[in-house]
This record gives structure tokens, sequence and C-alpha cells, in this order.
């Protein structure tokens, strides 16, 4: 715990004349819960674009420093896949699965970027080939397993329920070895039962020692999991402190219910 | 709807027809003895015709629609086909397998020249569509100027054995290498594009090279083209017409045993998971870390690599290109090959290449009414079966316990 793993500072990103993200200032510490929320349009999806690539920001630094290590590498610039291979996963909104493939194949798509058989390893199939392939299988399985879809693993993505295929959306970033999971409204859509689930699967992750940053809508999951909160609105930082913190400030509460008229 | 409504709709629709083909089929004007002849006949045959169509196309869709609701009732179990059933079973798939192969070598012996040269013709499209497939069905990438690398191929061949006198088994990997350096030329500039944009890029790339082979004379002698080119040869062995034929026949089956060997160890490799995750959704495929530029170049290479080496058979096995061979309809056949065999599929793509290549060729015939009949089965088969005559599947992986891994 405790070394900060993503420092952001100053981040701005302006599409033409609206500036969505506004000196943003954010970091998250190794081993944490963090989460980001804010009302609808404060920006929260457009700082994950920022942060895995997607959008190229116009302004500020993001810093991910691999825990354990001193050197920290800026992400600014980097194409989502660069991103993804310095150790940041992240999960999507609205569910971005490989429908056509099945359960076990998305995950080892997460796979992907940790190995390096390439066409002649593929027509060949050497022992080095069969070996990775091997290891991309079982190291999929294990995840799935820890997601509980082991028993779904050759289902097709598209036939898995709504709250299966978000837990697959986690399983498969799960599969790059982040250092950091993103997740973008995990519980969106979800039922209570769902939801309930969830916040027990991102607890065990969570006790593995996965650092996770969260956006989220459901405030009794963001009040039960996480360990800081940050809140945002118009693209700024407005509050930033723990739970029961949060709870009380008098900018959140504007921001989420309006101002008195009363004057 | 009722019986009643149906025959009212049917009726209104080939009255419809009636008129429309009224000028076509009715009016015919002879010019010699300078009268218009009314064939009321045909009116009368155009409408009972749609009639009769209008009624079993209802027929199929209600008959389909049935089958879906009796599919969901059954716990969406999906109903597999005969062939998918040989293929999962490794017996029943060995023996299948040794009879094609048998009947394909024996085949020569005892058909005439024209039947094997009909078939090496078939055979040559079956790995022009696996080509396309790694390109189209697998990575989704639809590419409308496959022909082009097909052509870079021929003209590689040609081109090399005219000046230079270099033999077939030389130029084949020139012709393979440089239509795959095509490839990422075209690659580059349409690593941005998607669906309906990288479609007409890849047109006009298509008709580009077909138009650069029919205007510049003093490189590829324009539209009359390059004659006398070398066929095959064996060892520095020359054959004679009838021998070359078959010689060239089964130098196309063991070109077709490669290509599938090679095309289905990719499809499960973690190239060919790559390429499959990228048709699906390219935006989650880089967030899980794939390079798309990396990935979209290979297919596009790999594909037109395919079609280069094919390109300098054709060469070889006309003795004679020009660009008139080189048309969009030729990557148009190819595509219809694919969608119609099934995206991604390759046992797909094989029963496509058959199917439209060896049924034209038999239906000679019925030939004026060839492309009628190509737009007809291509609609059709877009309505009742968009995943094509024989859908892909995917591997399905076992895991035990004990670490020992079974793939089934």
């Amino acid at each position: 715990m405790n070394s900060p793993i993503l420092k952001i500072s100053g981040l701005t990103m302006d599409f033409g004349g609206i500036r969505a993200l506004n000196r943003l200032e954010l970091d998250v510490n190794s081993g944490e819960i963090v989460a980001l929320i804010g009302p609808n349009g404060a920006g929260k999806t457009t700082f994950f674009n920022c942060l895995t690539g997607i959008y190229l920001p116009t302004a500020g630094e993001i810093l991910l420093t691999p825990p354990g290590s001193s050197k920290s590498v800026s992400l600014k610039g980097l194409k989502p896949n660069q991103v993804t291979e310095k150790g940041l996963a992240r999960t999507f909104q609205n569910i971005r699965l490989f429908s056509q493939m099945t359960v076990l194949e998305n995950v080892m798509i997460g796979r992907h970027c940790r190995t390096k058989a390439f066409i002649l390893g593929a027509i060949f199939r050497n022992a080095a080939t069969r070996n990775e392939e091997k290891q991309i299988v079982a190291k999929s399985y294990e995840i799935l397993e820890k997601v509980g879809l082991a028993h779904q693993a050759n289902e097709f993505a598209k036939n898995l329920s709504y709250g299966a295929q978000r837990r697959l959306e986690i399983a498969r970033a799960l599969a790059t070895e982040p250092f950091l999971l993103l997740l973008d409204e995990p519980a969106a859509g979800m039922n209570p039962q769902e939801t309930l689930e969830l916040d027990r699967l991102i607890r065990e992750i969570s006790a593995d020692g996965q650092s996770i940053l969260l956006i989220e809508h459901d405030m009794k999951l963001v009040m039960s999991l996480s360990d800081r909160i940050f809140v945002m609105d118009y693209g700024k930082k407005i509050a930033h402190g723990k739970p029961a913190e949060i709870r009380s400030n008098p900018a959140v509460i504007k921001a989420y219910l309006g101002e008195d008229v009363d004057a | 709807m009722s019986v009643f409504k149906q025959g009212m709709r049917g009726l209104f629709i080939s009255l419809w027809f009636m008129f429309l083909t009224f000028p076509i089929m009715v009016i015919k004007v002879d010019p010699i003895e300078r009268i218009v002849r009314w064939r009321w006949e045909n009116c009368l045959y155009i409408g009972v015709g749609t009639f009769l169509v209008y009624f079993l196309l209802q027929y199929l869709l209600h008959r389909k629609l049935q089958s879906v609701e009796s599919n969901t009732e059954k716990d969406n179990e999906p109903r597999e086909s005969i062939i998918h059933r040989i293929i999962a079973n490794p017996q029943q798939r060995n023996i299948m397998v040794g009879i094609l192969l048998a009947v394909a070598i024996i085949f020569p012996y005892f058909s005439s020249s024209y039947q094997t040269n009909v078939m090496t013709t078939a055979l040559m499209y079956v790995v022009l569509g696996l080509g396309l497939n790694i390109v189209v069905g697998m990575a989704g990438l639809l590419d409308l100027g496959y022909v082009a690398f097909y052509a870079v191929g021929a003209y590689t061949y040609a081109l090399l054995n005219h000046h230079f006198q270099l033999g077939f088994w030389t130029v084949l990997p020139i012709g393979g290498g440089l239509a795959a350096i095509f490839g990422i030329m075209l690659g580059f500039p349409v690593l941005r594009l998607r669906g309906d944009y990288l479609a007409i890029v890849t047109l006009g790339f298509g008709e580009i090279i077909r138009l650069v082979l029919e205007n510049w004379g003093e490189f590829s002698k324009g539209p009359s083209g390059i004659s006398n080119i070398a066929r095959p040869g064996f060892f520095g062995m020359e054959f004679s017409l009838d021998s070359a034929i078959i010689y060239l026949y089964y130098l196309m089956i063991l070109f077709v045993i490669v290509t599938i060997f090679i095309v289905n160890r990719l499809q499960d490799s973690r190239l060919g998971r790559a390429w499959i995750a990228l048709r699906e959704d390219e935006i989650a495929c880089q967030a899980m870390g794939i390079d798309k530029r990396k990935t979209k170049l290979v297919a596009f290479s790999l594909g037109a690599f395919w079609a280069g080496i094919i390109g300098v058979v054709f060469a070889a096995k006309t003795t004679f290109i020009n660009p008139a061979s080189f048309t969009f309809l030729e990557s148009a056949i190819i595509l219809a090959i694919v969608v119609l065999g099934g995206m991604g599929s390759i046992v797909g793509v094989i029963f496509g290449a058959l199917v439209l290549i060896l049924l034209p060729e038999y239906l000679r015939a019925l030939s004026e009414y060839r492309m009628l009949a190509f737009g007809a089965i291509l609609v059709a088969m877009m309505v009742f079966r968009p995943q094509g005559l024989i859908s892909n599947i995917r591997r399905t992986y076992r895991f035990d316990k004990t670490q020992s891994l079974n793939v089934k």
C-alpha cells in the first residue's frame, strides 16, 4: 500500500471550444480502490479515454509508476495498445465484448500483449508456441474461475447474461496483468443481486493486491468499496477524501442536488 | 395474414410486374416487316410466374420464422449441420478427407483434359477465396480490390519470364512477395478506414492497378497483353500440353492442401484471434493491447500473398494474360465465394468456390442468365442464411484440474 502508482496533474482536454477536463489532479496508490464520481456529463468517461490513449489530452501529464519500481513512465501520447502494455487495463461503460468469440477466447485476447508468437510461430507451431498457447489457456481459465465463469468457457460471449458479460469484461482486462484496473460504470444496468455479486468480486480482486480506479453512479457500491473518492463536476475536481468526508461535503451536495434558492 | 389478404397482395404484385415488364416482354418491333408484334402470352407467363414465386417466398419465410420460434423454445440449442458434426468427430473427418483426397487424385484419369482444366480453375479460386477469407472473413476488412494482387502476381511472372526467362518456381515466391508488398502499400493509407470507406478505397486501388496495366504500354504491353508465357516445368522437364494440364492440376491440389493447412493454423493462433477480435470490435481490441496497425497490415499482406501466388499460377496456366482478366467482376466473384461459403469458415469457402466456379461452367447452356442467377442466389443467401452455407465454428477448449490441457 501507499506508494503512488498513478499520478495525474493538470490534465486538460478541449473539444473545440468546450473544455471537458479542466486541470484535473488525481492520484492512485498501490492496492487502493479509488472511485471517481460526478453528475452526468462531468467528464468522467472523457477522463478514462484520455488516460487509455483513445483521446490525446490537450495538456497535462499522466505518470504511471509500476509498483516496486521508482521509475515512472508517461502515458501521454501513447496508443491504446501501448497504454495497456504499460499496465493499465479498462472495461467499457457500454459492454464491448467480442461477441462471436467464446468466453475463453475473449480472455485469451487479453493475454495478447503479454505473449509474442507471430506468423511463423503460428504456421510451424514449434515447441515455444505450443507452450505459450498452453500457458495462455491455463492463465485465462484461472481468471475465468476467479470471476465465476469457468463453466461457461466455451459459450459464445453474446449468449451470456448481462451481469456475466460485465464480469467477463473484468476478466478480459485482468488477463492483461494490469498494475491498475480501470472500471467504467461496472454496475450500470445491473439488478441489486448482480450489484451485490459485483461488489464481492471487486473486493476479491482488490484482496489480491490489485489497484482499482472506478467510475460509478451507484452510491451504495462506491461508499462501501472505495478507500478514497474523487468528485468531479464540469471537468474539475471539486472534492477529494474518504467516503465519510465526501458524504457531508457541501460542494458535492451542491453538485448533485443543486443549491438553495431561498436568498 | 389471412390467405385472402396474401392472395390479394400476390395478385397486386404480379400485376405490377406485368406492367413493369410490358415494354420489353410484350412489345416487339419487327424492323423487317415494319410492324409491332404484341406478344400478350408473355404478359400472362410473367403474371403467373411472379404470383408463384411470391407464394414460394412467403412459404419459405413462414417456415424460417417458425423454425426460429421453435428454436427459442428449445433453449436456444443450435442445430448442427451434418458437415459440422463430421468435422467435430476426428474419425469421420479423417475418413472424409481421405475419400476427398482419393477422388481428387484419381480425377484426371477419369475425365477429359477439359474437365481437369475446369477443376484446376476451381482449385485456384479455392486458394484465392481462402486468401481473401483472411482479410474479409477473419480480420473483417472489406476488400473489393483483391484482384489487384492477383494481377501483380500474374504480371510479375509474365514480365520476368518475358524479359529474363525466369522459370515458374523462381518467380513463385517473388510474385507472392511482391503482392504482399503491394498489400502493405494498400494497407498503410487505409489503416484508419472501416466499412464502406475501406470498400471504396480498395475498389479504387483495384481499378488503378488495372488501368495502369492497360495504359502503360511500354511496361505491360497494354491491352494486347503478354503471350507465350512458359508453363511450369518439373526439374527442367518440359511437358506436352495434355500432361502439363494434369501436372498443373496436381500442383493446385498441393497448393490447396498447403493453404488449408496454413490458414487453419493461423486461425487458431494468437494472430488469428487478434484478427477476429479486430473484426468484432476495433476499440476494445486496441484497449486489450493489440496493435491495430500491425495486425491489419499483416492481414492485408498475407491475403495478398496468396493472390500473388495464384496470379503466377494463372499466368503459367493460360500462357497469355492481359488486363481484361483482372476486372472488378473477378474481385466480386472471389468476394461472393467468401460470403456465400461463410465468412471465416475454411470448409465454407472451399465449398463456395467449387459451387460458384463449377456451376456456371457446367450450366453453359444457360450462360445468358448467369449474372441473373448469381444476383438471385446472393440475395436469397442474405435473406435465408446470412452466415453462409457452412458457418464458422470456434474451437473449443477443455481444461482439467490436473493442469493437463486437452484440446477438442
